[in-house]
């Protein structure tokens, strides 16, 4: 894959305006499939999850998921949006194995719900109102793998093997209208609003809203136009762009190749486009136009769905605080100073830390712990934080060990890398390895004396007031402790000794 | 008349993984005509503002409650399969090498 070249961000940004578009796919976490009764589940053997419906045995009739029309309402209502009183399931056909029906069962000219709007917060505290075009009910494909060539990627593959178990695994599919005015903003915008629909989709517990599992799905339209300029620009769609690390990068590259393209005289064709996290580029797929026949037609196995006004109106009364609200009130009720507030929801961790203050951590300590070392080590992996195997008890847990002393922030830092390499519980490994601090005086003062009497002038330097003399001697204790003592008590113990 | 043409008619059959002769080729390329002529004239009839029917009844809100049924085995699942490997559908390589 040839790389392509780019436009300078801030030339670009000089020269066109950016209109971004974002399908946001969100897997629904009902106890079974759309049409059947299949279980939706994550993982288990493949074709386990399988029936005659879902794939499309001939003969076989397919039923609506209540629950999954109940939570699209849901989700529909929290983005605003109006409650199509009619609508209806259509089928959209294409040839891909991905679902052995030849066709998708899907929604087409009446989504379940329509015209809403989310106002969503980016990094330097601008608030954009992004609208929301549709919300509506589809099901998930199958999963493909390929086999063969050397990449195991799709070119190039002698052979692809099927998995059905995610076949008509509810889906709902949010569609913005064109985001205009974002700037050089637009990048952070397309990130910021995924990480919304996220929020919002956890808070109603109708998805497990995972992106490193695919529970939320981005597809992200980029186009530029002159300034000034009415017509919208020729757009891609870039695909594959699963998490919100990657939504920044792949929108941000959009923009800079096709400014590339734009200002050498060149056209974009408008095409799906693949992003390679590893390369931090996209490449091109398959030509798409506006008018790709899909052959949509009102599926005959399927009646109407009309929600009746009181359906609507008790799911309205259970929408939980919207996310606005929530984050008010968290600040409010961690104390967090407005710059330390907003780090926490830069960084996606307020459902972390929430949590872990729920644990019985202190709010600073929940944070320091999220937006410091974790975020460090996730980053340094290359990970979302998400993916990284530590949960909300663990942080507690920790936080908890450093609050009472038993270890220091050093330690704990260690015991941090062995929960997240799967070595159990703070706890347990403290345990396991004999980490805990030594709280033995006897031992600390043993350890004092046998440092004093490397370093005889210490003690009297001390007596003397020049306390930064002390630092040699810590560190001498320190070491010889292994790292496992409270420096500060060291310290106390010292000036007790020098003052005896 | 539709534009149907033996090419179109091979397309099609590739795409359905049938094989076909020639001679087929040609009475089938005759009769998806008279098929897609009469299916043009339907459309002309409807031209204008007819709704599509999607089903015959008015009915509406047929659900199915959030209950786990028993599903088909991997054995099963697989046992009208063409081909399979590891529990799953083996099928063609789906994009040549570009």
């Amino acid at each position: 894959m040839a790389k392509a070249e780019l436009m300078n961000y801030e030339k670009a940004l000089e020269q066109f305006e950016v209109v971004i578009g974002l399908e946001v796919h969100v897997e629904l976490n009902t106890n079974t499939k759309m049409f059947c009764g299949c279980r939706n589940d994550f993982g288990d053997e493949p074709n386990t999850n399988v029936c005659p419906i879902c794939i499309g045995l001939p003969g076989s009739l397919p039923a609506v998921n209540k629950r999954a029309v109940e939570s699209s309402i849901a989700i529909g209502l929290a983005l605003g949006c109006s409650i199509a009183p009619t609508g209806r399931f259509a089928r959209k056909n294409y040839f891909y194995p991905d679902l052995a029906k030849n066709f998708q069962t899907s929604q087409y000219d009446e989504p379940i719900a329509f015209e809403g709007s989310l106002d969503v917060e980016v990094p330097s505290g601008k608030v954009f109102t992004v609208g929301i075009e549709r919300a509506h009910m589809e099901e998930d494909a199958g999963k493909l793998t390929h086999i063969g060539g050397n990449t195991g990627r799709i070119h190039g593959a002698e052979y692809s093997l099927v998995d059905y178990n995610r076949a008509g695994v509810p889906l709902v599919e949010i569609v913005t209208k064109p985001v205009l005015g974002a700037g050089a903003e637009a990048p952070e915008l397309a990130a910021a609003y995924v990480r919304s629909i996220r929020e919002i989709v956890k808070a109603l517990g109708v998805s497990d809203a995972r992106m490193e599992r695919g529970n939320v799905r981005c597809d992200a339209n980029v186009s530029l136009r002159p300034h000034g300029q009415e017509k919208l620009g020729t757009r891609t769609e870039t695909k594959n762009v699963n998490s919100l690390r990657s939504i920044e990068r792949a929108v941000r590259y959009e923009i800079q190749r096709q400014a590339h393209i734009l200002a050498n005289g060149g056209t974009i064709t408008q095409e799906t486009r693949h992003w390679h996290e590893d390369k931090g580029a996209t490449s091109a797929g398959r030509p798409k136009s506006d008018a790709d026949d899909y052959r949509y037609f009102p599926e005959p196995d399927l009646v109407p769905v009309q929600p009746s006004h009181e359906l609507i109106e008790s799911i309205r009364a259970t929408l939980p605080e919207n996310p606005a609200d929530r984050r008010k009130r968290l600040q409010a009720e961690w104390a967090f100073a407005d710059l330390e507030f907003r780090d926490v929801v830069n960084a996606g961790l307020l459902d972390q830390i929430e949590e872990t203050v729920a644990a019985g951590a202190k709010p600073q300590a929940a944070r320091k712990w999220w937006t410091g070392e974790i975020a460090r080590l996730a980053n340094t992996e290359d990970k979302e934080i998400e993916a990284l195997s530590v949960s909300a008890a663990d942080v507690a847990e920790l936080a908890q060990l450093v609050e009472s002393g038993k270890i220091n922030d050093r330690i704990g830092r260690e015991v941090l890398a062995a929960v997240l390499a799967g070595e159990g519980t703070p706890s347990a490994i403290v345990a396991a390895k004999g980490l805990e601090v030594v709280s033995d005086d006897g031992a600390l003062l043993a350890a004092i004396d046998e440092a004093l009497a490397a370093q005889p002038d210490v003690i009297e330097a001390i007596r003397e007031g020049r306390m930064q003399a002390a630092g040699a001697v810590i560190g001498a204790v320190m070491k010889a402790m292994k790292g496992q003592a409270d420096a500060a008590r060291v310290r106390e113990l010292l000036v007790q000794r020098a003052s005896e | 008349m539709s534009e149907l043409t033996p090419d179109l008619v091979r397309h099609l059959a590739s795409l359905a993984r049938i094989q076909v002769t020639d001679a087929e080729v040609d009475r089938l390329t005759e009769q998806l005509a008279v098929i897609v002529d009469a299916v043009a004239t339907i459309n002309k009839a409807v031209e204008g503002d007819v709704p599509a029917t999607s089903h015959p009844i008015p009915m509406a809100n047929v659900f199915r409650e959030d209950v786990v049924e028993p599903s088909l085995t991997q054995t099963e699942a697989l046992s009208g399969a063409a081909d399979s490997d590891q529990g799953r559908f083996r099928v063609a390589a789906i994009l040549d090498e570009e």
